[in-house]
């Protein structure tokens, strides 16, 4: 391999990215040295177990990621605002698409809930922490790996450019030669370890950790939506494994699965790919659910309507998830009876959706609702999401979707659903428990902005998209026609694109600033209308052993009860016992490293490389069993101290 | 209050415009055959359906969100710990049952009659049509009248056309909107796709699933002409349009675009693409022609392969 | 984290600690994923079972008599596996560690044989390239062989803990987690020898 090969070479794009990045290495690597920091990251950060402070990264890394997969779909949007436009050709193209699709649903939409879940249930639970804190460090070290590793593509080695569906036989050898294709496989591949961890994990702590007293109808949604959501992940996440790694065989070890040769079958991966990918939409979208009935019930000041077909709604999606997966392909001429049993399962999960509908507005009915940044993102949600909602069912009718199938009509659609769902869900869940991990609010003001142009931008951006795919115009073209006539509504989405680009500035603008001057919380209930335990901890941010004394649960809403009977919580010093904590590790940092340098050799073929890597990967597992891992006792001294208990 | 929820009003009465307003404005509404105009009849039914619902929701929203605003004058009807509603609750599981069983209905209808030639012209016989996606471009057969095109296909007007979809290569789908509804031409595979067009007159189709670099150009264009026009036209194809030969077929096998072509005879007696799968790659593989990484060296400098007699395809 | 130790004399030994009462569910799920993972590979291999292509049928080349050693080597180390942790409840270290040791002895025979039929097949003119069938096949009972290696490793390690801590509720737990393993091991196989052996060798009969 020539060393134009191991470079991404020949763009100035590219080249504007690889000065930026080396700005920004040096200025990082600078401003650790020169402030002494090496050490206070590598303590604090890079080895801690704390699900509070793994939750805080994991949000980080989708922040980034977000402006990452933002800027590609800018790049897109510019490409296609005009007609015959040559700022892009069909390759770059292409491979931003790719990346785009990629990076938002797995680098960004999933980490950014996974990181709100890892801040918040062992909070809403009343628990000191994960079941296995160290395995949760794995799972983020092994997400972000995978994520980084799959980001480098652009500069190294070229990125995919197949799709992030990545249908065979285009994903092939013979159809997409170099390693792009191999950094997604890796990619994904690695950090969906970290994420079946994750799964395993948070079902036991949600099923064992509880604070006494709250049994599983006595959960938050927030948790209940995490519960449903993780065993989505524990039966989805192995099949991706499984297809990813059977592509990986055919590309590098020359198996035939999915090949043009050998009798391989590529149905096989549209099918393997979706029986993950269907469930995968849901495992973004029910988290983003769970915050919305919790934020709606907040700022609504009543008991959310309907708990129990809230509960009985999203086992149903969950269990719909795994049944609807041809409906992505009923183009594909599998017969009548299968698009029509498709057909109708399909629309089933419209059911249990308008019924969380309709228990969102009716929480609302007979309510006292404060119109904050986190509620106006919820109502944001309800208003947009039901436009993707009923699109959806449209797509849903295969005999019409013919018609829709691969057209912008769907780009449309899934763009409703998944940014109106996952992403104002987002939004709103770091709005709202901001200060439970910063310690202040973010700015209202400055939010409710980041709130207009967003939702302002995303319709004008998407709404007319609806139109062109209604016109014909299919999607994953790099430019289209002036006599297609589909130049206006083009320029009209492209402006909208813009907005909701500047609506992500303004939000960054806001972390900084809110930084800056925002007034510090000194309450554990920040909003002052909380209703869940995370709510009931005795300081803004809590500490890292979260309750001084566990808290016990008699109903829903236990911190209504609190407040409504102003029941006085602060600890007393006879509860107070030693608390046992886990001790902070390097190793799983230092496993995903192995898995990196694995990785990229595997993507390169070379394998040295790959199986120095693993044998790293086992020495550090190997390492983890004969640690004899007994933690340690926080003292009584150190939490009086800690809770300011003066007596 | 109001005024902070104009926005949300403002896009409600846009949907309702757009949807009922203009609808012959956009192709898959304006249908030229009747495939097309089944799957619109049920598109426009839906978007009824849909509306309605938008509509029922958005009033619901409004109403709710102004009147139960917290800076409200008279607080007396806060519920702080109204629960639910057994009757509502039991309502709004009823009422999207009832829609899903209203739309299933037609939807079952249409997908299987769209599994056999249109009723409009059932008297007749259906023309077979084999169209063979190649990376990129189309290679349309008509085995009975024994001829070839490429990126051009001759239809008769009101006839049904059966067209039987396969690939040399990747996946693609073949759409022509005016006329109906896609379907995969896959390699290895046949399926079949019938479809009408009511009157004389020039289609765009397209590959219309993402397939590679040459995808956005991977375009055909679909003439209906009368059905004498069209029996004259084959006539004349088959004894004056040049022979198809392998080397020709072979060059056509390699990744590129290529210009509209007319053969006097079929490739059918070298290979059937839907029985076979690796034709082409192997014939990429004979000709010597090396897949090559976009950012490599060698697919930088020039990646042109062997130059082709009809000196038109290319990639880039 | 709450570390409440129960010492119920009924308790086994394993469920003693919470850790270890966390530890047991969490591999149980696991064992769910791992059924997914299988169920998905099983799934592959049927739909891939007519495509031999150019290649030699499973037919031409499967033989009972070397799976059938493969099949009673693999479940008799199971049944020892049992008897290891039935010898471990009662705290008998030494007799455990004998149970195991066979378990382990048997599991390395099996391996033996699956990598011996392996060989075999590729001087025969089938691997992993010849045909989406041997693609299916090799991954399929490659990912079980896998994963029986993995065991074996594991539980060696898991051996020299105790030798050296002696059987705690941490220990005895990591012991029988990893006999979860095995077990779960085995009841694949069961699959792999009748969807993949049995079904070659009668299906493909022609």
């Amino acid at each position: 391999m020539k060393w134009d090969e191991f470079f991404v070479t020949g763009d100035p794009l590219i080249y504007g990215a690889d000065v930026s990045i080396g700005l920004t290495v040096i200025g990082l690597l600078f401003y650790l040295t020169y402030f002494k920091k090496w050490q206070w990251l590598w303590k604090e950060w890079l080895t801690t177990v704390d699900h509070k402070k793994l939750g805080i990264m994991y949000i980080a890394s989708a922040v980034l990621m977000l402006f990452r997969g933002g800027v590609d779909a800018l790049l897109m949007r510019a490409q296609l605002a005009v007609p015959d436009a040559k700022f892009l050709d069909a390759q770059h193209y292409n491979e931003i698409f790719t990346t785009h699709g990629t990076i938002m649903i797995i680098f960004m939409a999933m980490p950014f809930l996974i990181g709100l879940i890892n801040v918040v249930i062992p909070l809403q639970i009343g628990a000191r922490d994960v079941a296995f804190p160290y395995l949760n460090a794995v799972s983020f070290w092994t997400f972000f790996i995978g994520a980084m590793l799959f980001n480098i593509s652009f500069v190294i080695g070229g990125s995919p450019s197949a799709g992030w569906t990545a249908y065979m036989p285009l994903a092939g050898n013979e159809l997409s030669p170099g390693p792009g294709q191999n950094y997604y496989l890796l990619g994904l591949q690695i950090s969906g370890i970290g994420t079946l961890l994750t799964g395993i994990n948070f079902l036991v702590t949600i099923l064992k950790m509880r604070a006494p007293g709250m049994t599983l109808f006595r959960m938050p949604m927030f948790t209940w939506s995490a519960l449903i959501t993780m065993v989505i992940i524990v039966f989805a996440f192995p099949i991706l494994t499984v297809a990813l790694a059977l592509m990986t065989f055919d590309r590098l070890f020359g198996a035939h699965f999915f090949t043009l040769q050998g009798a391989g079958m590529d149905m096989l991966w549209a099918n393997l790919f979706w029986l993950w990918g269907h469930p995968e939409v849901y495992i973004v979208i029910l988290p983003a659910f769970g915050m919305f009935s919790e934020i709606i019930s907040t700022f609504a000041r009543k008991v959310l309507f309907g708990y129990k077909a809230m509960v009985w709604a999203m086992v149903l999606i969950a269990a719909y998830s795994f049944l609807v997966w041809v409906h992505h392909f009923f183009t594909m001429g599998t017969g009548a009876a299968v698009n029509t049993a498709f057909s109708i399962s399909t629309m089933l999960i419209g059911i249990p959706t308008g019924i969380k509908i309709f228990n969102w507005l009716f929480t609302m009915y007979k309510g006292k609702i404060s119109f904050t940044t986190p509620m106006l993102w919820a109502l944001g949600f309800i208003v947009n999401f039901v436009v993707g909602g009923v699109t959806g069912v449209m797509l849903a009718m295969a005999a019409a979707d013919y018609q829709y199938h691969n057209t912008y009509f769907l780009v449309s659609h899934f763009h409703y659903v998944l940014i109106a769902g996952t992403v104002f869900g987002c939004f709103a869940g770091l709005v709202f428990w901001y200060p439970k991990m910063f310690g202040y609010k973010l700015n209202e003001r400055i939010g409710k902005w980041v709130f207009w142009l967003f939702m302002i931008g995303f319709n004008v951006c998407f709404f007319p998209q609806y139109f062109l795919g209604l016109d014909g115009m299919p999607r994953r073209v790099y430019t289209y026609s002036a006599a297609s006539g589909w130049g206006d509504l083009n320029m009209v989405s492209t402006v909208g694109a813009f907005v909701m680009g500047i609506g992500f500035l303004a939000l960054v603008y806001n972390i900084y600033y809110s930084f800056r001057y925002s007034e510090r919380e000194n309450t554990g209930d920040s909003w002052g209308l909380g209703r869940t335990l995370e709510w009931a901890t005795t300081s803004a941010v809590p500490p890292h052993y979260n309750f001084a004394v566990t808290p016990t649960v008699e109903g829903l809403d236990p911190v209504v009860a609190i407040r409504n009977d102003k029941k006085d919580v602060t600890p007393k010093l006879a509860d107070i016992k030693p608390i046992h904590m886990p001790d902070n590790s390097g190793v799983p940092f230092v496993m995903a490293s192995f898995f990196f340098v694995a990785g990229f050799g595997l993507v390169f073929e070379w394998y040295w490389m790959g199986i120095v890597g693993l044998i790293g990967v086992f020495i550090t597992l190997i390492i983890r069993s004969f640690d004899k891992n007994e933690g340690y006792y926080v003292s009584v001294d150190e939490i009086k101290e800690t809770e300011r208990i003066t007596v | 209050m109001f005024k902070r929820l104009k926005p949300f009003f403002a896009l409600g009465l846009m949907l309702s415009v757009f949807f009922l307003g203009g609808c012959s404005n956009y192709i898959v509404l304006d249908p030229k055959g009747p495939v097309g105009a089944q799957q619109k009849d049920l598109i426009l039914y839906s978007i009824g359906f849909m509306a309605l619902i938008l509509l029922v929701v958005y009033i619901l929203f409004t109403v709710i969100v102004v009147k139960y605003r917290e800076n409200r004058k008279d607080m007396s009807n806060w519920e702080p710990e109204q629960e639910g509603s057994k009757k509502l609750e039991i309502l709004w599981t009823a009422i999207p049952i009832l829609i899903t069983i209203a739309l299933s209905i037609p939807t079952i209808k249409t997908i299987y009659d769209l599994e056999k030639p249109p009723q409009a012209s059932a008297h007749k016989e259906p023309i077979v049509i084999t169209a063979t996606a190649v990376d990129w471009k189309w290679i349309f057969t008509y085995p009975k009248q024994g001829i070839e095109t490429v990126n051009y296909v001759n239809i008769p007007e009101d006839r049904t056309v059966e067209f039987k979809l396969t690939s040399a290569d990747s996946m693609s789908s073949f759409w022509i909107p005016e006329l109906g509804g896609q379907k995969y031409a896959m390699p290895g595979m046949e399926t079949t796709l019938y479809l009408q067009a009511d009157h004389k007159g020039k289609f765009a189709g397209r590959n219309s699933n993402f397939n590679g670099e040459g995808f956005t150009h991977q375009i055909f264009d679909v003439n209906s002409v009368s059905q004498s026009d069209f029996d004259k036209w084959a006539k004349d194809t088959k004894t004056k349009a040049p022979e198809l030969t392998k080397k020709q077929y072979d060059q056509l096998m390699l990744q590129g675009e290529a210009k509209k072509m007319t053969f006097s005879s079929t490739h059918l007696k070298w290979v059937d693409h839907a029985k076979n799968r690796d034709y082409a790659v192997k014939t990429r593989e004979r000709l010597g022609v090396v897949p090559q990484n976009p950012h490599g060296s060698k697919a930088k400098d020039a990646n042109n392969p062997e130059q082709d007699s009809h000196g038109e395809s290319h990639s880039h | 984290m709450a570390h409440a130790e129960v010492h119920d004399h009924n308790t086994p030994l394993e469920y003693q600690s919470e850790t270890g009462r966390l530890n047991i569910l969490g591999f149980w799920i696991f064992l769910g994923a791992e059924i997914a993972l299988f169920s998905t590979l099983f799934a592959t291999y049927l739909v891939l079972m007519y495509r031999t292509a150019d290649g030699p049928t499973p037919h031409e080349l499967f033989e009972l008599k070397g799976v059938l050693i493969e099949t009673f080597l693999l479940l008799t180390s199971s049944f020892t596996c049992g008897i290891a942790i039935h010898e471990m409840r009662k705290r008998n270290r030494t007799g455990l560690f004998v149970w195991m040791i066979i378990t382990l002895a048997l599991g390395a025979g099996f391996l033996g044989y699956e990598i011996y039929e392996f060989v075999t097949y590729v001087h025969e003119g089938a691997a992993l390239g010849t045909s989406a069938f041997w693609s299916g096949f090799f991954v399929i009972v490659g990912t079980h062989g896998l994963h029986v290696t993995m065991g074996i490793a594991w539980i060696i390690l898991i051996l020299i803990q105790v030798a050296r801590r002696g059987l705690t509720p941490q220990t005895s737990a990591k012991v029988f987690i990893s006999s979860l393993y095995w077990h779960f091991l085995d009841v694949v196989w069961i699959f792999i020898f009748t969807a993949v052996y049995l079904t070659g060798m009668v299906l493909h009969n022609g």
